[in-house]
């Protein structure tokens, strides 16, 4: 398998803080790559130093077999980007927007418009091809901006929190269409918040903390590697005083925060057993997830 | 590895379809866009030249109102070119996130800049061209020599909107844009012979004036005006010329050392 994104030991600081701290990646052809990590972990900077649109304190990098930052420019030509924050130009249309974007690849009127029906139909914006961008929903311009990173039929899609505000409908469908890229052999480079997103729809991903890269696998494999299989959630009250008395009796590991205690477990069946017995507690059993990956890892404490 | 913010501007044809973005919203408010420009110069002329001009002598052998028509050229080109370079630029840097969308494609910082300053100077090119007409329409100036002053308000365009955006690259917010409008723009209309000639001013000040931008595109407009080829064209074009280049210069690495770390 031939890597279409590679960096190697990079390093970004702002102000004398290390923002990315010897990040490495190797991404491959038709890999769906997330890039998990709580705010300001630095996976919009790593995107960012990735396109070659801000410089590197050091390391390697390399995209679509271009130097970056140097030649980033050619190979931004078969890269499309969804950015965090929308920047559709609010003074055109739909169809506007998609048209003056394929311009900047150097694509012809022609060409552009010749693809701006498939790209709205993906997008699920047909009848809105010649709405003004302050009438569209969020969804709708998620999507928008979707379609637009789209418009040169790029072969590597950058999206930064693609999925970020909006409602499970939409949030839905942008994932399905993430999904047909995959299945057409585009390359996707993601980051997010959302650990079902990153788990449904990754390969395998990164966790970033602090600028560094703190794991990488996976999710199955992140998951069976990290932490017990099972989880206990545990509510109530009195859920402290519990924990404190009996959680390490039946669990190999537990946290406790605020009212929940969530007990990390091989087998449940004692501790479901106890909980049975004491009837003023409450809880949840289900099997580990990606989440409980990332809050080992990074932590239960707010990062800014 | 690093990349030199001081490297050379590299040009290409890539600013081409950045400006004709910048062109396409232009022409959704084309029809007030083009009132403005016409209104501004009429105001200026109507109301100072018919006012001044009733009090005032001939000045420098022609009537007050055409006097003042050779500064308004300048002055208007000036203003629209600053504006769009350092209201409209920043809007499009900061507020609206469009270079951020444009950087993300195949074209570089340096194709963005260039695509500002050279739709600026399109804005001052229009202001310019309106300034003419009102010029013509008064029946002030009956010389085919003012045609000239046209590829000189792009002159002045391209001038004023490099100048400008060193200051959109340095701007934390819109508010700075006052500094520059009170301590640079309104100054050099003052000092640069827009409304009086600039003989009246005493020495110090005419030696500051002589190294203006502004002073040597009136010294230019003028004369066209009057149907006389400027003395010293070349000078005063080399100045102009001189301003656009050092201006692009300094905006660009401003502008990378600001987007680009
Ligand atoms: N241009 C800049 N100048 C100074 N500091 C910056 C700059 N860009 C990013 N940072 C800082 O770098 C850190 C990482 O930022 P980054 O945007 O990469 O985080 P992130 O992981 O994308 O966060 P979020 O999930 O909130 O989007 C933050 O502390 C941020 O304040
Ligand atoms: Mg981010």
């Amino acid at each position: 398998m031939s890597a279409v994104i590679s960096a190697q030991n990079l390093h970004k600081s702002y102000a004398g803080q290390e923002v990315v701290n010897g990040v490495s990646i190797t991404i491959h052809k038709g890999e769906c790559y997330g890039l998990l990590g709580p705010n300001g972990a630095g996976k919009t900077t790593t995107l960012r130093l990735l396109l070659g649109l801000i410089d590197p304190d050091g390391g390697e990098l390399r995209l679509l077999d271009h130097a970056v930052p140097r030649h980033a420019r050619e190979a931004r030509l078969r890269v499309g980007v969804v950015p965090q924050m929308d920047n559709l130009d609010p003074d055109f249309s739909v169809a506007e927007n998609l048209l003056v974007y394929g311009r900047y690849f150097g694509m012809k009127d022609s060409e552009i418009e010749a693809r701006i029906p498939a790209l709205l139909e993906f997008a699920n914006l047909i009848h809105k091809r010649d709405a003004k961008i302050p009438t569209l929903s969020g969804g709708m311009k998620r999507r928008l901006t979707l379609a637009r990173a789209l418009v040169n039929d790029p072969e590597i899609i950058f999206l930064d929190e693609p999925t970020t505000g909006l409602d499970p409908q939409a949030r839905h469908l942008i994932w399905q269409r993430l999904r047909e890229l995959t299945a057409q052999g585009k390359t996707l480079l993601l980051t997010t918040h959302f650990m079902d997103e990153a788990e449904r729809l990754c390969h395998r991903l990164a966790i970033l903390d602090q600028g560094r890269m703190i794991a990488q696998d996976t999710p199955q494999a992140l998951i069976a590697q990290h932490i017990e299989p099972q989880v206990v959630e545990v509510f109530g009250e009195r859920v402290p005083q519990w924990a404190q008395q009996h959680a390490a009796q039946y669990a190999q590991r537990f946290e406790v925060s605020g009212e929940t205690a969530f007990c990390y477990v091989s087998d449940a069946q004692p501790l479901l057993a106890h909980l049975r017995g004491h009837g003023a507690l409450r809880y949840l059993h289900r099997p580990a997830n990606l989440e409980d990956v990332f809050l080992k890892l990074t932590g239960r404490e707010m990062r800014e | 590895m690093r990349m030199n913010p001081f490297a050379p501007p590299r040009l290409s044809l890539r600013f081409v379809p950045i400006w004709r973005r910048h062109f396409l919203v232009w022409k959704k408010v084309a029809a007030t866009s083009i009132l403005g420009h016409l209104a501004d110069p009429v105001i200026y002329m109507l109301g100072l030249g018919y006012g001044l001009g009733s009090l005032l002598p001939q000045m420098e052998g022609t009537s007050y109102l055409l006097f003042l028509a050779g500064g308004t050229v300048c002055y208007s080109t000036m203003n629209s070119a600053s504006f769009e370079a350092l209201y409209s630029g920043f809007s499009r840097m900061h507020e609206q996130r469009t270079w951020d969308a444009i950087l993300n494609t195949p074209v570089t910082l340096d194709d963005v800049v260039l695509a500002e300053i050279l739709w600026s100077a399109s804005k001052s090119l229009m202001a310019g061209a309106a300034v003419l007409l009102v010029i013509w329409l008064l029946g002030l100036s009956h010389t085919w020599l003012s045609l000239w002053t046209i590829p000189l308000a792009l002159l002045v365009g391209l001038c004023f909107a490099s100048l400008g955006l060193i200051i959109t690259a340095l701007a934390p917010s819109y508010d700075f844009f006052m500094y520059y409008f009170t301590l640079v723009i309104t100054p050099m209309m003052l000092l640069c012979g827009v409304f009086f000639p600039v003989t009246q001013l005493p020495p110090v000040l005419q030696t500051v004036s002589a190294i203006l931008p502004l002073s040597h595109a009136v010294d230019i407009a003028r004369p066209l005006l009057n149907g006389a080829l400027p003395s010293h064209a070349v000078l005063h074009v080399a100045v102009l010329l001189g301003y656009t280049l050092a201006g692009f210069y300094v905006s660009l690495v401003l502008f990378r050392r600001r987007l680009s770390r």
